[in-house]
């Protein structure tokens, strides 16, 4: 029995292979995009991960020099020997590469590529020949150190682990050691810190490291974007289950007749579809490791410019992120199917097996109440909701109320464009538009959300583009920085500087807790500099004034938000010393809290603290030779020195990168949708043979039929824009103003840019007409024998 | 003469057989003829011929003189605009209209819509109820007489009926056989009534029977 069944099942799609292509080819191209981003961020994750297991970052508490300079070995010993359970590090450049030396005999556990007890070979570890561990792909670009090289996977990207002792050599950093990690478990008779060493401070364990958290704003709009690909790509897939089930009715009715119970019927339908999901699936998630490969190399780029988190280039294929991509194919599927499923289960055996216009219309009834319900939650969230689940069901809210908003105002739109309409064909047109409108809907809703989409990521993409070259312009005010390697060249620094320079700018800073918060505290000098660049969300009249009498501190829109304090509240910088908030200030991208007091302030609460950068103020025509004067008389190596424009060009050669990857994922979401309004036009070519042969018997060409059909597609492309640019903006409002704010404690302005969005209608009015190009054609070309075939009495 | 169809041939591709054989006949303004024949003896293939919708593959149909075998697409859409309309038997409103669009649809295209015209049409043929009503809302016998005034707004010379009363019941039929024979009378137009109704082409006063595509 279940073998007929099946045949008759296989049947439909065998004489709707359209109909089956626009199912696998929406699923595949859904689960492609969605796979591709999280393939992508899988992979920086990874990369992520293993950089925290090879250098400890964020998984142990960390003690460094107050002023950030190197350790002396002594020290280290002398607090081995005063009980602290602590490993040190010494990490540079070598060439290219990240070089980090460990001691795998005093490591926590799980640091390095080699551990006491891990059974790998401690004693070629360290022994003088040594050995070092990297990536295949980082052994290659190693200067030649005459260690052997030992391809290792589980390292960072663009990271070389050695044993300690061969490290400082490489970097010649003698007896030096950069950091020492802690390890959690520390016996209770080790005498304090601040007695050992009291110009070394401890920090605690971070839960997750720096880079994760940095780049979790980068990864969650990726994130997004995948999200609403595969919301296109599931519209596509309802649109084709639907219309396949609607077409189904008649034999879903004579099998039932026939005999065949309804309970089996379902199942095997569950059974065919879950069948036709994993094809999908298969194929979207090898388009997906396509997509996925094309974009890593920029992404990479991305994050390595934007954040300094070195992401491989390279994708692995693990089988989490291929069963996830199979698990969502199919989980897209039991959603897209699930109202199709009970409307057949709930159909009477004797129901009519015709369309049902009116049941439609009734349906369309329930999509205007059900949309006015979610753009409600959504307004309310806007102005009551809190936290960033809020924030995601008031985007989902959003989202999908508008789309279903959709079919509503076209037909309404159509429905004016009908009154307006004063020719016959004029007339026909609008009518007949509104009337294939429930064919299409589906399509064009994938289109609004594509669009929509569009305008709110790229509006936010450039509104961050906008205010993080202005933040650059404000943070970068000064031509030159310099950083000095030891306080000896700091002071050096500070001596000849003033003779070349117009000012010189120490930036002192020392990292504290400020409300319970981990913060960095800045110490700035009173100069214009500041005054005149640095722009204040909000701050109290005459601050810069206060600021300079040491009357207050600056603090950052994060450390504002996160702990509560507005202008006027007490901040405890140091034990018993607190000084009210003057201003408020942007400080996008940064993960943590920030305090700028007054240079004099600092220098009191924290006089160990010598400032080993500098911004210089000079005539941008004199840097190269201030940079000359500091390498040749100050010892000052070029690496130590960046110059203001340099840094400038390479943030915005990083903003490209970003751009080419939303650009790239852009047009796929466009084309997605394009995609879709072809399915839905060539489906409907077919069915709608019945409405457009009597127009042509009543004397329309086949060819104004075509060109009418066309300019159908690209009105309604048109009207979908129209009502996509306020959705998107909706959109972009709550990207900037709801989920930035909750998931990372800064709010970006918005801003808006029409020709951006005049040049996105434009393609989607494009992506319209190369859709309804072919049906148009086919059309024009139709043998009048095919349109006759309507008025046949034997159809 | 209206109508003149001389050794008319049409095969459609694929066909082993011609489904028309050198049919000749003419017919006079104001003349009503009914055409017969068992299915598929080429009755609407005959028909659409005559109405432009398709080309023969020799011979002439010529209306007015103009032989349609020599005009391109879009002369004969323009005939079918205004010369030459056709009934159908499956109606074929456009559904997306109301009645009274469809009613002045063919005649708005022709730039012969007069509202007079189509408001006594539609009181002749019992709509003016409905005219505010769409397509799916009639029954078989309100949407068949929508067509016919459609048809008859613009006053072709020439009214091609194809079967128009087969859905329709048998009273219903009647009543709307004697509208179409009554309105196109009063136009002075020409009419080939095609037909399966012995009964109703026996109340023609010219019959013409086709076997396998040949008159008989």
């Amino acid at each position: 029995m279940n073998a007929a069944i099946f045949s008759a099942l296989f049947a439909h799609w065998r004489c709707n292979p359209l109909q089956l292509i626009t199912l696998l080819a929406g699923l595949a191209v859904g689960t492609a995009l969605w796979s591709g981003v999280q393939a992508i961020n899988a992979e920086a994750r990874a990369s992520y991960d293993a950089a925290a297991a090879t250098l400890g970052e964020g998984m142990y508490g960390q003690i460094t020099a107050q002023d950030g300079a190197p350790i002396p070995q002594q020290t280290y010993i002398a607090l081995r020997r005063a009980g602290w359970n602590v490993s040190p590090i010494v990490e540079g450049k070598l060439g290219s590469v990240r070089l980090v030396g460990i001691d795998p005999l005093t490591a926590p556990g799980g640091i390095g590529p080699v551990s006491v007890g891990s059974g790998a070979d401690l004693a070629a570890f360290l022994s003088g020949a040594g050995q070092i561990f990297a990536r295949a792909d980082t052994l290659l670009h190693l200067p030649v150190t005459g260690l052997q090289g030992i391809a290792t996977p589980e390292v960072a990207p663009n990271t070389a682990i050695t044993d300690i002792g061969l490290a400082q050599r490489l970097l010649g950093k003698g007896d030096q050691i950069d950091r020492l990690l802690v390890a959690p478990e520390q016996p209770l008779t080790r005498r304090p810190l601040a007695e050992v060493a009291p110009d070394l401070i401890e920090t605690d364990a971070q839960g997750s490291n720096d880079v994760a958290r940095l780049t979790d704003s980068f990864h969650l709009n990726l994130t997004a974007f995948g999200l609403l690909s595969f919301a296109v790509g599931l519209f596509i897939v309802h649109g084709a289950i639907g219309l396949a089930f609607e077409q189904r009715r008649a034999m879903v009715r004579t099998l039932r007749a026939l005999g065949v119970p309804l309970r089996r019927l379902i199942g095997l339908m569950v059974v065919e579809l879950a069948v036709l999901a994993l094809v999908a699936g298969v194929i979207g998630v090898a388009l997906g490791y396509g997509v996925a490969a094309a974009l890593l190399p920029d992404v990479a780029a991305t994050l390595r410019g934007l954040y300094g988190a070195d992401v491989s280039g390279q994708l692995a294929l693990r089988p989490v992120w291929w069963l996830s991509g199979l698990a969502i194919a199919m989980g897209g599927t039991v959603v897209a199917a699930a109202g199709a499923l009970w409307s057949l289960a709930r159909m009477p055996l004797l129901a009519s097996a015709q369309p049902r216009a009116w049941a439609m219309a009734r349906r369309q009834g329930r999509f205007v109440a059900v949309s006015l319900g979610l753009l409600a939650v959504a307004a309310g969230i806007a102005v009551w909701g809190h936290g960033l689940m809020a924030g995601f069901i008031l985007l989902g809210a959003l989202l999908i109320g508008g789309a279903l908003a959709l079919p509503p105002l076209l037909g309404l739109v159509l429905r004016l464009g009908e009154g307006w309409a004063r020719g016959p064909v004029a007339q026909w047109f609008w009518a007949d538009s509104r009337q294939q409108l429930p064919g299409l809907s589906l399509a064009l809703m994938a289109l609004l959300l594509a669009m929509a989409a569009n305008v709110g990521v790229s509006t936010m993409v450039s509104s961050f583009r906008l205010t993080f070259t202005s933040f650059l312009d404000q943070r970068l005010a000064s031509e030159l920085y310099v950083s000095a390697s030891t306080a000896e060249q700091a002071a050096a620094i500070t001596a000849l500087a003033p003779t070349r320079a117009d000012a010189v700018l120490p930036i002192l800073s020392i990292d504290q807790q400020i409300a319970g918060l981990p913060a960095e505290i800045y110490g700035a000098r009173d100069h214009a500099t500041y005054r005149d660049n640095w722009q204040l969300l909000r701050a109290v009249p005459n601050a810069w004034e206060a600021l300079a009498q040491g009357g207050g501190v600056l603090i950052n829109e994060q450390l504002f938000r996160r702990a509560g304090l507005d202008l006027g509240a007490e901040v405890t910088i140091a034990p018993g010393v607190s000084l009210p908030v003057l201003g408020i200030y942007g400080d996008y991208g940064n993960p943590v809290g920030q305090v700028i007091v007054t240079e004099a302030v600092f220098r009191r609460q924290f006089p160990a603290v010598v400032a080993l950068r500098f911004g210089l103020r000079i005539n941008p025509a004199q840097v190269a030779a201030l940079r000359a004067g500091l390498r040749d008389q100050g010892g000052v190596t070029d690496s130590a020195m960046v110059d203001q424009a340099s840094i400038k060009a390479l943030s915005l050669e990083v903003f490209e990168r970003t751009f080419t990857v939303t650009t790239a994922l852009n047009i796929l979401t466009l084309a997605v949708a394009g995609f879709a309004i072809l399915m839905s036009l060539l489906t409907l070519a077919a069915m709608r043979l019945p409405q457009l042969a009597p127009v042509w018997a009543l004397g329309l060409t086949r060819r104004r039929l075509a060109a009418l059909d066309l300019l159908r597609a690209m009105v309604l492309a048109a009207l979908t824009g129209a009502l996509a640019l306020p959705l998107g903006l909706a959109l972009a409002w709550a990207l900037l103003a709801v989920v930035n704010v909750e998931a990372f404690g800064w709010r970006l302005p918005m801003y808006l840019f029409p020709l951006d969005y005049l040049r996105l209608g434009g393609l989607a009015l494009l992506a319209a007409a190369l859709a309804a190009l072919w049906p148009a054609w086919r059309l024009s070309r139709m043998p009048p024998a095919r349109l006759l075939g309507v008025f046949r009495h034997e159809r | 003469m209206l109508l003149t169809l001389r050794e008319v041939t049409k095969t459609y591709p694929g066909a082993e057989a011609p489904v028309l054989r050198g049919v000749s006949f003419d017919l006079a303004a104001g003349e009503m003829l009914a055409l017969t024949g068992e299915s598929g003896s080429g009755k609407s293939t005959l028909l659409h011929l005559v109405g432009g919708l398709d080309t023969a593959d020799s011979g002439v149909v010529a209306i007015e003189g103009t032989d349609l075998t020599l005009l391109d697409d879009a002369d004969r859409a323009a005939l079918r605009r205004g010369t030459a309309g056709v009934i159908f038997q499956q109606f074929n409103l456009i559904p997306s209209l109301t009645v009274a669009a469809n009613i002045a649809f063919q005649a708005r295209l022709a730039r012969r819509h007069d509202p007079k015209r189509a408001q006594v049409l539609s009181g002749r043929l019992g709509l003016t109820e409905h005219l505010h009503k769409y397509p799916e809302q009639l029954s078989g016998g309100q949407q068949q007489r929508v067509a016919i005034a459609r048809t008859l707004a613009p006053q072709p010379k020439l009214v091609l009926a194809d079967e128009p009363t087969g859905n329709l019941d048998e009273a219903t039929a009647d009543t709307v056989f004697a509208l179409l024979c009554e309105l196109v009378s009063e136009t002075g137009a020409g009419l080939i009534l095609v037909t399966h109704s012995e009964r109703l082409a026996g109340r023609m006063r010219r019959r013409l029977h086709l076997r396998a595509g040949q008159l008989t």
